[in-house]
């Protein structure tokens, strides 16, 4: 009777995890199938393998892994500093703030500081250096999607670093460790899994990044989230689209087998 | 578990509630019948005097909804459960509203006011006959530069943007068609080549203009224009009469070899329930003096020939937004493809788009 209660309480989850996570990775393989003109082909697989998709594929994640080196560069001090604060929470919250902002409004406001005639232009005549082209360039880019992405780096390693054992640093210190042998031995492993759960949380979504790429890139970034948006919303093709997500879903598989999702589990338990 | 249970049971309570709410707030926006007349059309593209006077005039209530492109539009319509009586698309997608049989024929002998509209503008590809549309205004695809940052240069050709002290200047719309557009109307080719060898001939083109490429954007265009990031930007008439407004220093040309036209016409979608209001409204908008006030309020270009009249010389004047036959004759109507082409020039725009970073 018991057991029969709790598969009644499973019942709403397993309705959601048909519904929203399977159904529409079904429907994405589906569609894939289909081409142009709706007739069952594998077609766009073979499409996908040609030079225009590849090397989109190849910048993608290039640019991804830009996106992610540098988020983790900025977030991995700063989460440091954060645990090292008195007020550690209100820090956080400030921090996580901007991301309650509605992305578009975000990259509309960098239009505007980067611009031409923008404050930061505006500064870098003031100083000399004499004004630059930075809108529409793969460093702004980069550096606004690093800015959107940064919270979510900054957060697990955060907790991973919060819940590190003082004692542990204090005992290699003891020993004799110097500071950076004692980071590089000592905490940097113990928080190597809030690492890694902030890479995936950067990483996987800037795969598909799309529209900042023509917000702030003018579409001089041009990645496989670029093709997709054009292939549902201009060209129709719902198959080429589809085979494109599939690709990264399986992509994004990959990334979280060798990431090692075990490890990951444990932080989300906290 | 109790508390679950209240947590889910208030959670549904409040979804449900919603559902109402809003179910509610769409019912009642749809007024209909022969008292009342519901138009569909793009926010502030009509003087709000004239539908008051439509109204004083008829007794027919005007119900007014607004959408902002067109795919909105087709999916509202197509998704039912509205009833407009009158609907303001652009060309493109009258093609596809006809293909779906979403349009009720127009009865002409209703529309006397016809024969006000100009010749050049009737019986167009998307609509041959007027069968189910009237032209509401026109437009055109043009060049719009800063005299001032290009020095001299003057654009009444398409071969101006391949200029090389252009590097980096250019803005481009981030749309299929206008851009592979460019490359054929500068090849001398038509805007609706079907021909792979003349589309790769225009790409190969295209790929020369990279390095003076600055961007290409959405409708960002028109502020990132407005406030000079760049000195050119190839864009609609309709976009560069905004910009003009909000920045004078700013000028626009129809390069002669010839461009893109657009229109927004009326139609009467089959959802109508008042058909013979419709008629009314439309013959209404089409009285050379109601068209007069409406472009002054609009400010775009009308294709009503007797409403020229109404309206000062300084508007219809302006070759730039209402030029002669000579201009006219080379523009051209996009016409529909069908998906097979449409993907064939996505692709190629595409890998125009991925050639620029090399570039």
């Amino acid at each position: 009777m018991q057991y029969r209660t709790r598969n009644m309480y499973l019942m709403p989850y397993a309705a959601w995890i048909a519904l929203f996570v399977i159904a529409p990775i079904a429907l994405i393989a589906y569609y894939s199938m289909f081409d142009i003109d709706g007739a069952l082909t594998l077609a766009n697989y073979r499409r996908f393998f040609t030079p225009v998709y590849l090397s989109m594929a190849v910048r993608s994640f290039w640019y991804a892994f830009l996106i992610t080196m540098f988020s983790l560069l900025v977030a991995y001090p700063t989460a440091y500093l954060l645990t090292k604060t008195r007020h550690k929470q209100l820090w956080l919250v400030l921090i996580i703030m901007p991301s309650w902002m509605n992305l578009l409004l975000k990259a509309y406001a960098f239009i505007g500081m980067f611009g031409t005639y923008g404050p930061v232009n505006a500064l870098l005549s003031a100083v000399g250096i004499g004004t630059r082209q930075i809108l529409f360039t793969e460093f702004s880019f980069i550096f606004v999607a690093v800015y959107i992405f940064i919270p979510f780096m900054i957060l697990p390693i955060f907790n991973a670093l919060d819940e590190l054992n003082p004692s542990l640093v204090a005992a290699a210190r003891d020993l004799g460790a110097s500071g950076w042998d004692t980071f590089r031995r000592v905490v940097f492993p113990l928080t190597i899994s809030g690492v890694k759960s902030g890479c995936r949380a950067v990483f996987i979504p800037a795969l598909s990044l799309f529209m900042i790429t023509r917000l702030i890139a003018g579409n001089r970034v041009i990645t496989l989230g670029t093709a997709i948006e054009q292939h549902f919303l201009v060209t129709q093709d719902w198959g080429m689209g589809s085979t494109i997500a599939v690709f990264l879903v399986i992509a994004m598989g990959l990334i979280m087998a060798l990431t090692g999702s075990g490890e990951g589990g444990k932080q989300h338990a906290r | 578990m109790k508390k679950v249970m209240q947590a889910f049971i208030v959670v549904m309570a409040a979804a449900f509630a919603l559902v109402g709410t809003s179910s509610y707030l769409n019912s009642s926006n749809g007024y209909s019948g022969a008292d009342a007349l519901t138009v569909y059309n793009w926010g502030d593209y009509i003087d709000p005097e004239l539908v008051s006077k439509f109204e004083r005039e008829t007794g027919i209530r005007v119900v007014y909804e607004t959408f902002d492109s067109n795919e909105a539009m087709l999916t509202k319509i197509a998704h039912g459960g509205t009833s407009f009586d009158i609907v303001i698309p652009s060309d493109y997608a009258i093609n596809k509203m006809k293909a779906e049989g979403m349009l009720v024929p127009l009865d002409h002998s209703k529309i006397p006011n016809l024969k006000y509209i100009d010749s050049r503008f009737l019986d167009l590809p998307f609509d041959y006959g007027n069968e189910y549309s009237v032209p509401y205004f026109w437009g055109t695809m043009g060049i719009i530069y800063n005299p001032e940052i290009v020095e001299g240069r003057d654009f009444t050709s398409w071969s101006a943007l391949w200029d090389e002290g252009l590097g980096g200047e250019i803005l481009l719309v981030d749309s299929a068609r206008e851009v592979i557009g460019i490359g054929l109307v500068s090849l001398g080719y038509s805007l609706n080549e079907t021909d792979t060898g003349h589309l790769q001939e225009a790409h190969g083109k295209l790929c020369e203009l990279a390095p003076n490429v600055k961007a290409i954007v959405g409708d960002e265009i028109k502020m990132l224009l407005a406030n000079e990031e760049a000195a050119v930007g190839v864009v609609w008439s309709g976009d560069a009469a905004i910009i003009m407004d909000e920045n004078d220093k700013l000028d626009y040309v129809i390069p002669s070899e010839g461009s893109m036209v657009w229109f927004d016409n009326i139609v009467i979608p089959t959802t109508a329930r008042n058909v013979e209001g419709a008629h009314l409204f439309i013959n209404f908008m089409l009285d050379p003096e109601n068209a007069a006030q409406n472009t002054e309020y609009v400010a775009y270009s009308t294709p009503n020939a007797a409403a020229l009249e109404y309206l000062p010389e300084e508007i219809t004047g302006d070759a730039r937004f209402y030029p002669g036959p000579d201009v006219t004759d080379n523009l051209e109507v996009l016409i529909n493809l069908g998906k097979r082409m449409l993907g064939y020039y996505n692709e190629l725009f595409l890998e125009f788009k991925m050639h620029r970073r090399r570039a």
